[in-house]
């Protein structure tokens, strides 16, 4: 027990374990429904997970997530449809491209990022998540980029017959956990101190011996990389990628998805991402029982994205998990302060 | 012959940028935040406009003072009801809440008009003027544009410098608290920077919906948002004089890149302007070096 306690690694390695094994297990009971849904959840786990560590953690805001999910699905749009026959195992050499080719996307907008504050910063950063989708247009790219029509390509097929829906929940699941747990390591490591460190004084961090650039760096090289993970998986699972897909609303969504479950909460990434993944199906079914037209149905999940925004900095700046965290607190007050009443 | 048109017409669209920078200097120089909705506001008041005169029969020039009122109003309600409780926070806490403000503006104009490109039709001719056999790019409605942008300046630039209201403005951006001491209602005065900001963005959307067809969509105004941006970044984010050079920059790179090298980058290239800039000189062109607090 009190190794588990000392060891983060050890711990937060359980915990993955257990969490991976027991959303496996359930994914045999869902219908191809539900599982479609659940991978997409998982998907956005990876992008809001990265994008929460780099608000909440390191004070630096991206709206430009989108462009490096947009990276990151093109990086496995071209390798697939350049080595068709890919197998499962390679399929991880290929995430894991996608992943790599963001970061260092990230890294390039990383070291303007860290020379910038606050407005600049989402200024330029929501520049890039409206320019960097316009590329494939560009008739010298459209050969290579597929143009207007995007990237077809085919994924793997699952192992030994497993339904294809389940494997596509399997396959976006692990990329989802394993993400959470580098994201958990990390934010409890000397780097995570040293993005709070940044984010709360950077004079004190640079005199303390932080070299606060290269952390903002760091940082943002971190949360491209989560975006990229999170638009490869994206590719998998639809087969294809559009220049189209990635508008400047993906990006805004999941900033929505951070506050709303508690910018700097991994706990709270996940409750976001549910929440942002399931709106339009939600609103689907509420248009319908109150026959709403199609042009109010289709909008409202972006109407509800963006008066979240506002109610939550407005009402509940600590999003979800912040309200988890209040009660867990109470109830823990209670049960101590119990005995000493007696 | 060729670049001297394109210089021109570059600068005409830049002058419509301009007024969008415009609109974020005023915020930004009285409050210190970047309005992040104004592309939604000024689409939505755009919006309005163009209901009354296309779908009500109404002529321009009403659809345009309503949809300047309505900007003065939104800006108003929306500095009151929305920014207000933030003010003094963490500066990401209005970057947050303008985007959610734009995404919500941008999803009832969804619902109420849907998601459809309609046109808006100019009050003047867009067919470009000739000296002698010579084309040059620049039409009747253009002429309009840059009047009317500058026509707002001049009226804004006398209203700030030369009218008590003005003078009491320019104590509240400059210090609050002192100002306040000396019995200026600082926060009534920051609503009325908000609305006349807004107003000015209003302006500029119904200029710019009319130069081509099809314009009107909620998401149209997203470029928009990002070259008045850009342009208020070029000329230092603090100075209306700024704006404008800045707005004419952007606007005649933007056209010659369209030109020489590929209309197909267009949203692309705001960005690179912005690199650029931000990379040389991290507090824009024309603005003099500030100290930054920490």
């Amino acid at each position: 027990m009190s190794l588990l306690r000392r060891s983060t690694l050890l711990r937060n390695g359980l915990l993955a374990l257990c969490g991976l094994g027991i959303m496996l297990a359930v994914t045999e009971g869902l219908s191809d429904y539900r599982n479609t849904q659940l991978a997409n959840i998982a998907v956005t786990v990876c992008a809001v997970a990265g994008l929460t560590v780099l608000t909440g953690l390191s004070g630096q805001i991206s709206l430009g997530n989108g462009a490096f999910m947009f990276v990151g699905a093109y990086t496995v749009g071209l390798l697939l449809m350049h080595n068709p026959g890919t197998n499962n195992g390679e399929l991880v050499l290929v995430l894991a491209a996608s992943a790599l080719v963001a970061a260092v996307a990230g890294g390039l907008v990383g070291v303007a990022a860290a020379r910038l504050r606050g407005p600049y910063l989402a200024g330029i950063t929501l520049a890039l998540a409206l320019g960097l989708p316009a590329l494939p247009e560009y008739s010298h790219f459209q050969g290579k980029l597929g143009g207007h029509a995007g990237l077809n390509f085919l994924a793997p097929n699952p192992p030994g017959g497993m339904n294809f829906f389940r494997w596509q929940a399997w396959v976006c699941l692990i990329g989802a956990v394993v993400t959470l747990f580098l994201l958990a390591n990390l934010s409890r490591s000397r780097v995570g101190r040293a993005f709070r460190a940044v984010r709360d004084d950077e004079i004190s961090a640079s005199l303390a011996g932080l070299s606060v650039a290269r952390v903002q760096i760091l940082a943002f090289t971190v949360s491209a990389a989560c975006a990229g993970l999170a638009g490869g998986l994206f590719a998998v699972i639809n087969g294809n990628v559009l220049p189209s897909g990635f508008p400047i609303s993906l990006s805004l969504s999941l900033l929505a998805a951070a506050v709303f479950g508690g910018l700097g909460t991994l706990s709270g990434a996940v409750y976001g991402s549910i929440i942002v993944t399931l709106l339009p199906q939600w609103s689907y079914d509420l248009a319908h029982a109150f026959s709403m037209p199609d042009r109010v149905q289709l909008n409202l999940p972006q109407a509800v994205y963006g008066a979240g925004l506002i109610l939550g900095m407005l009402l509940f700046p600590l999003g979800i998990q912040g309200g988890v965290r209040r009660i867990w607190a109470l109830g823990r007050n209670a049960l101590r302060t119990k005995p000493a009443g007696n | 012959m060729t670049f001297l048109n394109l210089v021109i017409s570059g600068a005409a669209n830049g002058v419509v940028y301009a007024a969008v920078a415009l609109a974020l200097v005023l915020i930004w120089r009285s409050t210190g935040i970047l309005n992040f909705a104004q592309g939604g506001m000024l689409m939505f008041t755009t919006f309005i406009a163009w209901d009354l005169v296309h779908l009500h029969g109404a002529n321009y020039w009403v659809g345009l003072v309503v949809a300047l009122l309505a900007g003065l109003v939104l800006g108003a309600v929306v500095e009151r009801v929305l920014i207000r409780p933030i003010e003094g926070g963490p500066p990401i806490n209005p970057v947050i809440v303008t985007l959610g403000l734009l995404l919500l503006l941008e999803a009832v104009a969804g619902m109420i008009w849907g998601s459809g490109v309609s046109s808006f039709a100019p009050e003047f001719s867009l067919n470009d003027y000739h000296v002698g056999h010579q084309l040059i790019l620049f039409s009747p409605d253009y002429l309009f544009i840059v009047l009317a942008v500058l026509g707002v300046m001049v009226a804004l630039y006398v209203l700030f410098q030369h009218t008590p209201i003005g003078l009491r403005m320019r104590a509240s951006a400059f210090n609050p608290e002192v100002a306040r001491l000396l019995g200026v209602r600082v926060g009534r005065l920051l609503t009325l920077g908000w609305g006349l900001a807004a107003m000015v963005g209003a302006l500029a959307g119904v200029l710019i919906a009319g130069t081509q067809p099809g314009y009107i969509n909620p998401n149209a105004f997203d470029g928009l948002l990002i070259l008045g941006f850009t342009a208020a970044v070029v000329g230092g984010l603090d100075s209306p004089l700024g704006a404008l050079a800045g707005g004419l920059l952007v606007g005649v790179i933007q056209q010659l890149l369209d030109n020489y090298v590929s209309i197909d980058l267009d949203s692309f290239y705001t960005f690179v302007v912005l690199l650029v800039v931000l990379m040389l000189r991290p507090s824009g062109l024309f603005s003099r070096t500030a100290v930054r607090r920490v």
